[in-house]
């Protein structure tokens, strides 16, 4: 939303001084409130593109850390990209200003629930938001999916779907699910990669 | 609720759940469905569909439907809880990790180990629009809806604040 502004006296490759926590705080609270639905795509228009705090392969290749750790990508991002440009403060900036607006906004939209919640133009209203939101879930996972399916590794194919039965029909609980199917993935994968070389 | 405080077993849970979370916030959903709905009875099926909804709806990261869990179970400070304890482990796990990686020996297994995780995440994130359509879609027209929802995202490149607008228009018009 206010990502109009205009850019500023910038050199044509990076910026030169990084900024101040200040700044961090304001940018990533900016980019988070912009982001309805996922912030990731306001997150590298912001860093990259407007203040060019990072170029294009270092935002990739940090991104590409903070999807395979685990929890929230963009959590993990705003805390390894302020760290990166300001240390452990900047890190902390950067999350705060990530989390703290919307965190007081979704803390009204609770209370907001807890009180009118029951009402039934609300009721009917939020029953069809959910579908959609449902909807936008399934599409998120087939483009996923798309190039796995591609690549017609039987082993990727398997593991997905022990999983999803796994979790979305038996409904076991997470850490037991993943305590077994990580490391035969990893123990797969590794292998299938030596096969490849040798 | 139970001896423990609500506030510490609201910390544990997802101080131990963001841990997990391979995939992000979207992977991690059956799992919060688990715990909020079946283990715990902290929310009834339908407003955890509702949840999820609101934090679709609004903006910043999707994570934040813990923050509504939070507050069911314990109002304000437990919404506060909640949040931190998903998103504060796992950022300074990353922020640890950075800086490991920040060294020039060149491993292989950083790529290794994320190509294995895919396949793991896609099928979580599979079970969990799975988990939120059988909240969800109780009759035909909303089933109709998600279905229609999925091949426009997937077709077009369509703003998705759009498509949960128009859901919720369908829905206040009462043909959800």
């Amino acid at each position: 939303m206010s990502s109009g502004s205009a850019p500023a006296v910038q050199e044509p490759d990076l910026a030169t001084a990084p900024p101040s926590l200040v700044a961090l705080f304001l940018a990533f609270a900016r980019m988070s409130l912009a982001g309805f639905g996922g912030v990731l795509v306001f997150a590298r228009r912001a860093i990259v593109e407007q203040h060019r705090w990072m170029t294009a392969d270092e935002f990739n290749e940090t991104f590409a850390l903070c999807h395979f750790l685990p929890g929230p990508n963009i959590v993990n991002l705003s805390m390894v990209f302020g760290s990166r440009l300001r240390g452990i403060a900047g890190g902390v900036a950067a999350f705060a200003g990530l989390l703290l607006p919307p965190t007081l906004i979704m803390t009204a939209l609770a209370i907001a629930y807890a009180r009118f919640g029951d009402l039934e133009v609300l009721r009917r209203i939020l029953a069809g938001i959910s579908c959609a939101a449902v909807g936008l879930l399934i599409a998120v996972v087939f483009r996923m999916m798309m190039p796995l399916l591609k690549q017609a590794d039987p082993l990727a194919v398997i593991l997905m779907l022990g999983v999803f039965l796994a979790i979305g029909v038996l409904r076991l609980p997470l850490q037991a699910v993943l305590l077994v199917a990580i490391p035969i993935s990893i123990g797969l994968t590794y292998f299938l990669r030596r096969k490849v070389a040798a | 609720m139970t001896g423990h405080s609500p506030i510490w077993s609201l910390i544990s849970t997802f101080g131990l759940m963001s841990l997990f979370a391979v995939g992000g916030a979207a992977a991690a959903v059956p799992e919060m469905h688990r715990i909020a709905v079946e283990v715990n009875h902290w929310m009834t099926d339908k407003q955890f569909a509702d949840a999820y909804a609101i934090a679709q709806l609004s903006p910043g990261p999707n994570v934040l439907i813990v923050t509504l869990i939070g507050y069911a179970v314990a109002g304000i400070p437990g919404a506060l809880a909640a949040t931190l304890a998903m998103c504060l482990p796992t950022a300074l796990l990353a922020y640890y990790v950075s800086r490991l990686l920040n060294r020039p020996s060149q491993s292989r297994w950083p790529g290794l180990i994320q190509a294995a995780l895919v396949p793991l995440s896609i099928g979580l994130m599979a079970a969990s629009a799975l988990v939120l359509a059988q909240s969800t879609d109780r009759s035909i027209a909303a089933l109709l809806l998600t279905v229609m929802v999925a091949v426009m995202a997937s077709v077009s490149r369509v703003n998705p604040l759009w498509l949960l607008l128009a859901g919720g228009v369908l829905g206040f018009a009462g043909i959800v």
